[in-house]
C-alpha cells in the first residue's frame, strides 16, 4: 500500500504546473473560476496553446500526435488543470471522434480528419439523442437512405451541445429497420453546412444557450463519410461512451469548486461568526469534505487497476453517479451560502468584461445559475440511473 | 502508487482466513458468541500463534508488523469470521504498553498468555476522554483507582485491565491484575455477540504506565489506530454482506424471476456497491494518513468513522431488506453480520461525535492558519 506519486509522477506534476504558469492565460483562468462564459475563440485558444506543447490530444497514441502518458499521467494533468481554472478541454473531437475514428476510421478518415482536430480546424458536436431516444439510445429514428454515393439523412437530434459552433457532426443514423434495433445504426460524419441542416437553440432553465436542436431534411452525406461498417455504428457508439473515462468523476474540478467553497465559508459571516462556523453549515461542508476525500482515493483505485489492464466497468459507473452528486452538491452548498443573494440574476455579469457592480459578494453571482445547469451532470452521459442498471449488470450477472 | 496489500500482508490475510474458515465457521463462532464469555480463548491464542497479535505491533518492541495496514487486514479477517473477543481492546491497551516501553508486558500479549483489555469509557464520558472520573490516588508507595467503567470488552474473562484514569491534571494509565482486591466486574453479553461488563474500582491498586497525567497523546493515538482497525473490520462485514445479498438476489424467485431482475432492487443494490467503494477508500484513507502528523491522521481516522457510520447503517438495512422475511432470522448468518455493522456504528463515537470531531479538528487548521 503506496498512495503517493512516484518521484517521476511528482516531477511530471511539477513541469505541469510550471507549464500552467507559464503559459494559461489569467483572462481564461479568471472567467473560469467566475464561471463565465468562454466564447467560441477562447476554447479554440486554449486548445491551441496545449497542442503546441503536445498536450492537448493527451490520450492518442504517440504515432498520432499523443504525448504516451499513462493513466496516472493524465489523472495528474487533469487535476492540476482544474486547479489551476483553466478551461475544460471540449471533448467532442479529441475525446469522442477522434478515438472512434482511431480505432474503427479507415487510414483515408483518420489522415484526413485527425489532424484537424489537432490543429482547431473543425469544432465537432454530437449527434446522438433524439426526442424519442434518450436513455434508451438505440431507439433512435433519424433516416439515412443510400442514393448512390450519398446518404440521405432525415430526422432530428437533441441536447446537441455547442452546435451553433460546430462545422462537423458524429451522428448516429438508422440505416436499416430490421432485426434488433442495435444492428441498424451506422455512424456518419456530417459537415454542417450541407443544405438542409438547421439548427435551433433550446434555452436551458439556467437561461444558458448550451445545447440546441438539429433537424435534417434530405441532408446528402457522401459514403465515405461512413465509419466502419454499415449497420455496425452501435459498436461505435459504445466504445465512443466507454472510452474516455479516467476524468469521469472530474474530481479535480471538484476539488477547485471545493476549495473555492471553503473559502467562502472561511471569510462569509453569518450571525456575527463566519459560516464554517455555524453547525449545520459545518456538518453539510464537512460530509461533503469527506465524501470527495474517499472520492479521490477512488478514483486513484479504479486508475491503479486501469494502469493494471483491468477494465473497470461497474467501477466506471460509480465514478460517474458520485463524482457528478458530489459536484451537484458542491453547488447546492455555494447556493446556500450566498444567503439572499443567490436570487438576483444578472447574466450580462457571466460574460468576460463585464464591468457593471455586482449585488452582493462578486462571486455570488453566479451560483443559482451554476447550479441549475449543473443538474446536467446527473442526466446526461448516461444518466445516473443508467448507470446504477449498467453496475447491476456487472456485479449481478442476471 | 499501489494498492496491493503486498505479499507478507497477503500471506497473513491467507493463513488467518483459511484458519478461521476451516476452525471457526459461522455455526461455531456463533455457539460461542452468545453463551458464558462470548468469545473463545482457544482461537484467540491459535490467533495469536498464526501471528494476529505480533502482526499489531513492530519490531521494536516485539511484534512483527505494527503498521496501520498490518493492523487493519488482520481486522478485515476477524470481520469476515465475526471474531469475538477483546481484539480492539488489546490493541489499544498493547499500543499504550508499547509507548510506555513496558516490553514485557506486551510480549506475554504477543504471545497470547496473557490477555490485556481497556478500560476507559464511563457512564458520561459519552467518547470523550475529557469527561474521565475515575481517580488515581497515591498511596505509599504505590496507587490506588476509585472508579466505574462501563461496557469494557470481555471484562470478566481477561487476565488484566489498563485503566484510564485521573491523577490531578492530565490522564494516566494503570495495569491492573484482574484478581486485584477491590475490583468488580458485572458482565452481560453484546447485541452482535461477545460480552462486555461494567467495571468498579474501590481502592484497587494498579502499577502506573508511561508519565502520571500524561497519557492524553498516547490514548489518542492509539484510539486512532483503533479506528483504522474497526475501518477495516467494518469493510470487511460489508464486503460479506455484499456477496450475501448479491447472491440472495441471483437466487431467491418471485413473480417466477429472480428477484435481482426487479429494478427497485437493482438501483438499491447499486448503491450498496458504490458506497462499499467509497467506505473502503475512507479505511484505506485512515491508515495511510496514520503515517501523517496529528491533525492529518485524526481527521482522517473521524472521516472513516463517519463513512463507516453512514454507510454501515446503509449496507445493514439494505441488507436484511433485501432479504425480505428470511433475513429477520437468526439462523441466517446475514443476521449477524448485519447486528456487527450496526454494534460497529457504536464503539469509539459514533457517526456524529466524529463528524463534530472532524468539524472541530478541521476549525483548528483553518483558523489557525488565517
Amino acid at each position: 500500500m503506496d498512495l503517493t506519486f512516484t518521484p517521476e509522477e511528482e516531477a511530471f506534476r511539477d513541469e505541469v504546473r510550471a507549464f500552467l504558469a507559464e503559459n494559461l492565460p489569467q483572462r481564461l483562468s479568471d472567467k473560469t473560476r467566475r464561471g463565465q462564459h468562454l466564447t467560441k475563440a477562447e476554447h479554440e485558444e486554449w486548445h491551441a496553446i496545449l497542442n503546441s506543447r503536445g498536450w492537448f490530444a493527451n490520450h492518442w497514441p504517440v504515432d498520432w500526435g499523443g504525448p504516451g502518458w499513462s493513466v496516472m499521467q493524465r489523472f495528474i494533468f487533469e487535476t492540476e488543470t482544474a486547479l489551476a481554472h483553466a478551461p475544460r478541454i471540449l471533448p467532442f473531437g479529441v475525446s469522442m471522434i477522434g478515438p472512434v475514428l482511431l480505432k474503427y476510421g479507415s487510414e483515408e478518415q483518420k489522415r484526413k480528419w485527425l489532424p484537424r482536430i489537432l490543429d482547431g480546424s473543425d469544432w465537432w458536436c454530437q449527434g446522438y439523442s433524439e426526442p424519442g431516444a434518450g436513455s434508451d439510445l438505440a431507439g433512435l429514428k433519424t433516416s439515412a437512405v443510400r442514393d448512390g454515393d450519398h446518404y440521405v439523412v432525415n430526422g432530428q437530434k437533441t441536447w446537441t451541445t455547442l452546435a451553433q459552433f460546430a462545422n462537423m457532426m458524429f451522428c448516429l443514423v438508422r440505416t436499416s429497420t430490421e432485426g434488433k434495433k442495435q444492428d441498424g445504426i451506422s455512424f456518419l460524419l456530417i459537415d454542417m453546412a450541407t443544405p438542409g441542416i438547421e439548427v435551433r437553440p433550446i434555452r436551458l432553465l439556467s437561461g444558458d444557450h448550451e445545447v440546441n436542436e438539429v433537424f435534417f431534411t434530405d441532408v446528402r452525406v457522401p459514403v465515405e463519410n461512413l465509419v466502419g461498417e454499415e449497420n455496425r455504428g452501435w459498436t461505435y457508439a459504445k466504445y465512443l461512451l466507454t472510452y474516455e473515462r479516467t476524468n469521469i468523476a472530474g474530481v479535480g474540478s471538484s476539488m477547485s469548486a471545493f476549495e473555492e467553497l471553503k473559502e467562502i465559508a472561511r471569510t462569509e459571516r453569518r450571525n456575527g461568526r463566519p459560516l464554517a462556523q455555524d453547525p449545520h453549515f459545518a456538518a453539510r461542508l464537512a460530509r461533503l469534505e469527506i465524501e470527495l476525500e474517499n472520492m479521490k482515493t477512488t478514483n486513484l483505485r479504479v486508475l491503479a487497476a486501469a494502469g493494471a489492464g483491468a477494465a473497470p466497468v461497474a467501477e466506471s459507473s460509480m465514478l460517474k453517479i458520485r463524482g457528478t452528486e458530489i459536484r451537484q452538491q458542491i453547488d447546492d452548498l455555494m447556493r446556500r451560502a450566498a444567503g439572499q443573494f443567490a436570487r438576483p440574476w444578472v447574466p450580462e455579469a457571466f460574460e468576460g468584461g463585464w464591468n457593471g457592480q455586482p449585488v452582493g459578494p462578486d462571486w455570488a453571482g453566479p451560483v443559482a445559475t451554476q447550479y441549475f445547469n449543473n443538474r446536467k451532470l446527473s442526466i446526461f452521459g448516461g444518466s445516473n440511473e443508467v448507470q446504477r442498471e449498467i453496475i447491476t449488470k456487472a456485479i449481478l450477472e442476471l | 502508487m499501489d494498492f496491493s496489500l503486498g505479499e507478507d500482508r497477503q500471506m497473513l490475510v491467507d493463513s488467518l482466513g483459511r484458519f478461521l474458515s476451516d476452525r471457526f465457521p459461522f455455526a461455531a463462532r456463533n455457539a460461542v458468541a452468545f453463551e458464558g464469555t462470548g468469545w473463545s480463548r482457544a482461537i484467540w491464542t491459535q490467533m495469536a500463534e498464526l501471528g494476529a497479535v505480533g502482526a499489531l505491533f513492530e519490531e521494536s518492541v516485539g511484534g512483527f508488523g505494527g503498521s496501520s495496514f498490518d493492523v487493519g487486514v488482520v481486522f478485515g479477517e476477524i470481520g469476515r469470521a465475526l471474531v469475538t473477543g477483546p481484539w480492539l481492546a488489546a490493541l489499544q491497551a498493547g499500543h499504550v504498553l508499547a509507548a510506555a516501553g513496558e516490553v514485557e508486558g506486551l510480549a506475554s500479549l504477543i504471545a497470547g498468555e496473557s490477555v490485556i483489555g481497556l478500560a476507559q469509557e464511563e457512564a458520561g464520558t459519552a467518547f470523550d476522554p475529557a469527561a474521565i472520573e475515575t481517580r488515581a490516588t497515591r498511596v505509599g508507595d504505590g496507587w490506588v483507582l476509585d472508579g466505574v467503567k462501563t461496557v469494557v470488552s470481555c471484562a470478566g474473562s481477561l487476565d488484566r485491565l489498563l485503566v484510564v484514569a485521573r491523577a490531578g491534571e492530565g490522564l494516566s494509565t494503570f495495569l491492573v491484575d484482574k484478581s486485584a482486591p477491590g475490583l468488580f466486574v458485572r458482565d452481560y453479553l453484546l447485541a452482535d455477540g461477545g460480552s462486555a461488563g461494567d467495571v468498579t474500582f474501590a481502592a484497587t491498586p494498579g502499577v502506573p504506565v508511561g508519565e502520571i497525567g500524561q497519557a492524553g497523546p498516547v490514548l489518542e493515538q492509539a484510539r486512532s489506530l483503533a479506528l483504522v482497525a474497526l475501518s477495516w473490520e467494518a469493510v470487511a462485514v460489508m464486503d460479506t454482506l455484499r456477496a450475501m445479498t448479491l447472491d440472495y438476489l441471483r437466487t431467491r424467485k418471485q413473480f417466477g424471476i429472480p428477484i435481482g431482475k426487479f429494478q427497485a432492487l437493482q438501483h438499491r443494490m447499486a448503491t450498496l456497491a458504490l458506497e462499499i467503494e467509497q467506505a473502503r477508500s475512507a479505511a484505506i484513507n485512515a491508515a495511510d494518513r496514520y503515517r501523517g502528523d496529528r491533525l492529518e491522521r485524526e481527521r482522517a481516522a473521524s472521516a472513516a468513522k463517519v463513512t463507516i457510520g453512514k454507510v454501515g447503517s446503509l449496507v445493514a438495512e439494505e441488507a436484511i431488506q433485501m432479504h425480505g422475511g428470511i433475513g429477520m432470522t437468526w439462523e441466517l448468518a446475514l443476521s449477524h453480520y448485519a447486528k456487527r455493522l450496526i454494534m460497529i456504528g457504536h464503539e469509539l463515537g459514533d457517526e456524529d461525535f466524529h463528524l463534530a470531531r472532524y468539524i472541530e479538528l478541521g476549525q483548528e487548521d483553518a483558523f489557525a492558519l488565517a
